[in-house]
């Protein structure tokens, strides 16, 4: 078996060899709890904070806007719930898009079943949602609009710079899930109050993330307890991942423009190699798109069985199929794009990393026709006959 | 999550593809669903003048368990009698491929349902005799398949945002 090729980097990454030597004394030598009062803790202690300001600096903003979680489901949660609840059962309209993150849309869904209205936004065949329809959304009463960045299923950018001026121009709380495009992309945060963003989407950890926080935005804690990240997120701080997403962040800064310039070539051969394969379609967006991220769907198969030949061929790749769900229903923004019911099931996607390399891709779009031609011949539905 | 068994006939499926002379074909499952099975059979007598699957194959748009569900059933069923034919289960199906992840038994009741429909066809158009348990199988794969068509409406109509959400307990694709 040739070499395993990983191209599912919008599930996660690799951690890089030089966040993985950042984190690594704050495990088992400089391991205190960055509350204690003695050297251990102090050690701690300046590691987070230094790590704070390294990302805070690297987006733009205040090291005290900055906000430490657990990761970006908890950050999504922190930033709805958290602008909800500092209402003090007021009430009130949200903002989102039928394409969000669960962990956003979830959050969304909770409020609309406890006493908040929700409208959700629909985006049009390439996953765009069109600044005019945020404007035409907002209500009085409106006090959170969540829309975010980029898609991490089909890569799609959203005008975020437009919909954050909007909500500043009528006071309304304006937050992004920019997990996928964190230190790949350029933010507009001058135009947010709050963002999302994930360490292990950008070869750091799994299980942290971080919420900022524009001063004077008023939030409620859901973790509640020592008061850590001055009362916003209570909980020991998770020392290591904290240094490793500022390491993580610090990689993007020196290498980003790079990379981002390999992963859009990337995505450009891969539009091009696969619509020379009879029968497919993109899914998303063909310029206004992550660099990572390219979408795909196969007519006459299903995307859990692609997957997993590719897999037998040593590729990883994901897919939005209902057969790999585990309620049986295809991804929701496949269905919101309008893709149909029957080419949502062969869908499939690519996303790539740091560390993805020609040869990688090359590789895929040698064995994808292949693939794809087997995949066919097993299916009562011909493509092309 | 797929046992070796799995893997291995999803790698190397059998009797897959379409039979050039088939006596019948069994067809079930739903585009929208995301898995359908098409499943032939060409009928021949034993030597004791018996009906026999002589030959059978399938095809199938589905996921990895409904390839190999497939491959299985078209197995057990080849050489069988239609009466010994007709007693597979899914269970069976499954059991043979040495278990099946809970969410995906239901792909082994589509290679067992496309068996038992295949069949069924013969059977009628033959004009001959339908066995009680093969009739009321057919049956409740008849029902199932307007439940389908309901629950994909509903789906669409969630979808597009102006139905209320699904009643809880309708049934998903089975
Ligand atoms: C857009 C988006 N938001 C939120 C999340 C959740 O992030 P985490 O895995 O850190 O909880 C992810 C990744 O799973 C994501 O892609
Ligand atoms: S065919 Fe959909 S889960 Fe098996």
């Amino acid at each position: 078996m040739p070499e395993r090729i990983y191209l599912d980097n919008s599930a996660t990454t690799p951690v890089a060899s030089e966040v993985f030597d950042a984190m690594r004394p704050y495990f088992d030598s400089a391991y205190g709890n960055a509350s204690s009062l003695h050297a251990f803790g102090r050690e701690a202690r300046r590691a987070v904070e230094e790590s704070r300001a390294g990302i805070a600096e690297f987006l733009g903003v205040l090291p005290e806007e900055v906000v430490f979680t657990s990761g970006a489901t908890e950050a999504d949660n922190l930033a709805v719930l958290g602008t909800a609840y500092a209402r003090d059962r007021r009430g009130g309209h949200v903002v989102s898009s039928a394409i969000e993150h669960h962990a956003v849309l979830h959050s969304v869904d909770w409020l609309a079943s406890h006493g908040f209205e929700a409208t959700l936004l629909d985006v049009d065949e390439t996953g765009r949602i069109d600044p005019d329809q945020v404007r035409a959304a907002l209500r009085k009463d409106t006090f959170l609009v969540s829309i975010m960045a980029g898609s991490n299923e089909i890569g799609t950018l959203e005008p975020i710079a437009e919909i954050g001026a909007l909500c500043r121009e009528r006071g309304i709380v304006f937050h992004t899930d920019a997990v996928q495009g964190f230190g790949k992309i350029d933010l507009p945060v001058e135009s947010v109050d709050l963002l999302s963003a994930s360490a292990h989407k950008l070869h750091g950890p799994k299980g942290v993330g971080f919420l900022f926080v524009r001063r004077k935005t008023r939030l409620s804690p859901l973790m509640l307890g020592g008061g850590h990240e001055r009362g916003r997120r209570s909980g020991t701080e998770n020392v290591p991942g904290i240094v490793g997403f500022a390491a993580a962040t610090r990689l993007a800064a020196t290498e980003r423009d790079q990379v981002t310039t390999r992963l859009r070539a990337f995505r450009a051969k891969l539009l091009e190699g696969v619509a020379a394969i009879p029968g497919t379609r993109l899914n998303g967006h063909p310029t206004e798109s992550l660099p990572h991220i390219a979408n795909f769907s196969f007519a006459g198969i299903e995307g859990e069985s692609l997957v997993m030949r590719l897999d037998e061929e040593g590729i990883a790749t994901s897919t939005g199929s209902a057969c790999s769900s585990p309620d049986l229903e295809p991804s929701h923004v496949l269905v919101a794009i309008g893709v149909p019911l029957s080419m949502a099931h062969g869908s499939l996607r690519i996303s790539t990393g740091r560390q993805t390399t020609p040869t990688d891709i090359d590789r895929l779009l040698d064995v994808l026709p292949r693939v794809v031609k087997d995949l066919r011949d097993l299916s009562p539905f011909k493509v092309g006959e | 999550m797929y046992t070796e068994k799995v893997i291995e006939h999803f790698r190397h499926p059998h009797n897959m593809g379409r039979l050039a002379e088939y006596s019948a074909i069994g067809k079930v499952g739903n585009i929208v669903c995301g898995d359908v099975m098409w499943l032939y059979i060409r009928v021949g007598k034993d030597d004791r003048g018996r009906d026999v699957i002589a030959d059978i194959s399938w095809e199938t748009f589905g996921c990895t368990a409904a390839i190999a569900t497939s491959s299985m059933v078209s197995d057990l069923a080849k050489g069988k009698t239609l009466a010994e034919a007709i007693a597979i289960t899914n269970q069976d199906v499954a059991q043979e491929l040495g278990g099946l992840p809970p969410v995906k038994m239901h792909c082994s009741a589509l290679a067992a349902d496309a068996l038992n429909e295949a069949i069924y066809t013969y059977l009628s158009e033959q004009g001959q005799e339908i066995p009680d348990a093969l009739r009321r199988r057919h049956e409740r794969i008849e029902k199932e398949v307007a439940a389908l068509d309901k629950r994909y409406k509903a789906f669409l109509d969630r979808e597009t945002r102006k139905a209320a959400p699904p009643e809880t307990g309708e049934s998903k694709c089975s």
